[in-house]
């Protein structure tokens, strides 16, 4: 049934907008057990889409599948295919640690390196080989005025990343990812252990970066999802216990009129 | 099953929403009746009448934004009480055609009625059991009831015009009813826009359980009709 509020909403400019990573048919096993099965979903260049779902539904294990992080955990495997910019990050040559330059990522707990702010920013870019301090200067003020975290932090950079607070912490890391200019942000529920305010001003600066970044958010809090999203993907385990894609569609969309069943009951807090 | 407290909540809400809408349909029929028998203390009461029903509306918009503030209703929950918004304003200003109509009667005086009143009952009835099952659509959530009853403003439209007619040959034979004739018009006009008001309850049900915002009639047929466009 076609849903007549949200049309209107639908610029020219999304309907051409391109797709940065296609997931075609992915099924992830951690040894025997299948985590995932059959995944397909198109995520579009410089829109921020949001995995929702249940604990335990497999968000996490596709969120770590874009770069490839489940490669470091024992026993897992892949079918299917993931497509960045249309190539296949896990064809044979492809280099990880290139992958995930391109692919980085934003983890629950704010996990800032034992070392001064300023030299947790420059930690990628000095990994990927700069070495001039005028050039890691500008990377590093470049970077954390993109976490919006410059003005609090610009007369304290060689303090420690430990010295800031927990929503610092976190614009922190987001500024260390950022500065190795990846093309695609992965965030695991970078809002759940801070305060509102901290929350929120994750949130404005997810709207910030991404005309420049394509997002990718795994979150819990389903307004914060409505709130940031463009596009919602909603996961369940079926009854075999494996991971699937219920529904994916605009944000508008799944959290006024959800096409599945399922996915009306959980944003309506009505799944259990 | 979750959320058993915003369950009951809803259910307290809904249940207000049928409450307004029975002392709505008590004051049309009311109103209409006092006209009949020219009872000024009967309208008088339809006055008082629509206090209490501006109050329950308000009663009901405040329920909805604490809902709205502390449940965070979503889909089908975000709908709902979105819709209900719109329905207890539709009822509201159903009251206040009905408070229009007591308004006319007293304004009348000791003025008779210019012809004993037939159809303009029979809008009032009409009117008020479309909005009668409108509610019990709402309540069920019952489509198929919400896209047919609108169907019905037709009857209301032709009675309209019925009257409308008649009064104009009042107007053509002697000029000097033409206020008296005129009062009956807004009569008229006022139970004819109460079922237009029914269309809007049923649009809102179609909203509710499939999402669709569009409207369901366009068929209004009636004749005369000034001030159509600008509500």
């Amino acid at each position: 049934m076609e849903t007549k509020i949200s049309v209107s909403k639908i610029t020219a400019a999304e309907a051409i907008s391109e797709i940065k990573v296609a997931v075609k048919n992915l099924s992830v096993y951690y040894g025997k057990f299948r985590a995932l099965a059959e995944i397909n979903i198109a995520i579009r260049s410089n829109k921020i889409t949001a995995i929702i779902g249940p604990s335990g539904c497999g968000k996490s294990t596709l969120l770590r599948s874009f770069n490839r992080m489940n490669d470091l955990t024992p026993n897992a495997r892949m079918d299917g295919e993931i497509l960045l910019d249309g190539e296949n990050i896990n064809a044979p040559g492809v280099d990880v640690v290139d992958v995930r330059r391109r692919v980085g990522m934003v983890f629950q707990r704010p996990n800032p390196f034992p070392k001064s702010i300023y030299d947790n920013v420059a930690f990628g870019p000095r990994l990927y080989g700069i070495r001039r301090k005028s050039d890691l200067d500008e990377i590093v003020e470049k970077s954390l005025h993109q976490a919006a975290l410059w003005d609090e932090v610009r007369d304290k950079l060689h303090q420690s990343g430990f010295s800031l607070s927990g929503g610092q912490q976190q614009r922190l890391c987001i500024a260390r990812a950022l500065a190795v200019e990846p093309e695609v942000i992965l965030m695991d529920e970078p809002a759940s252990a801070l305060d509102p305010i901290s929350t929120l001003r994750i949130e404005e600066l997810m709207h910030d970066i991404v005309k420049n970044y394509t997002i990718i958010i795994v979150t819990h809090n389903m307004q914060q999802a409505a709130r940031v999203s463009d596009y919602t993907a909603m996961m369940m385990i079926d009854d075999h216990r494996i991971g699937r894609l219920i529904e994916f569609n605009e944000t508008q969309v799944i959290f006024t009129n959800p096409k599945d069943k399922r996915t009306e009951d959980y944003v309506t807090g009505r799944f259990g | 099953m979750l959320r058993k407290a915003f369950e009951a909540e809803i259910k307290q809400v809904k249940d207000d929403v049928l409450l307004l809408g029975s002392m709505v349909e008590e004051s049309i029929l009311k109103s209409v009746d006092a006209l009949k028998k020219r009872d000024l203390k009967a309208a008088q009461k339809i006055l008082e009448a629509d206090r209490e029903i501006n109050k329950k509306r308000f009663a009901i918009e405040s329920q909805l934004m604490i809902l709205i503030a502390t449940q965070q209703p979503m889909a089908h929950d975000l709908r709902l009480l979105a819709s209900i918004m719109e329905i207890i304003s539709e009822l509201e200003r159903m009251g206040d055609y009905a408070k229009g109509i007591a308004n006319i009667n007293i304004r009348m005086g000791d003025e008779p009625l210019l012809k004993p009143l037939i159809d303009v009952p029979r809008m009032a009835e009409k009117g008020v059991d479309m909005l009668h099952r409108a509610l019990t659509a709402f309540v069920n959530e019952d489509v198929e009831a919400a896209r047919r009853i609108p169907i019905e403003d037709d009857e209301v439209d032709a009675l309209y015009n019925q009257v409308y007619h008649e009064l104009m040959l009042f107007v053509i034979q002697d000029p000097k009813t033409i206020e008296r004739a005129n009062w009956l018009l807004w009569v008229a006009h006022n139970l004819e826009r109460v079922a237009d008001r029914v269309t809007n309850i049923c649009e809102r049900t179609v909203f509710i359980v499939t999402g669709e915002l569009t409207e369901i009639n366009d068929t209004d047929n009636e004749f005369w009709h000034p001030h159509k466009k600008d509500e």
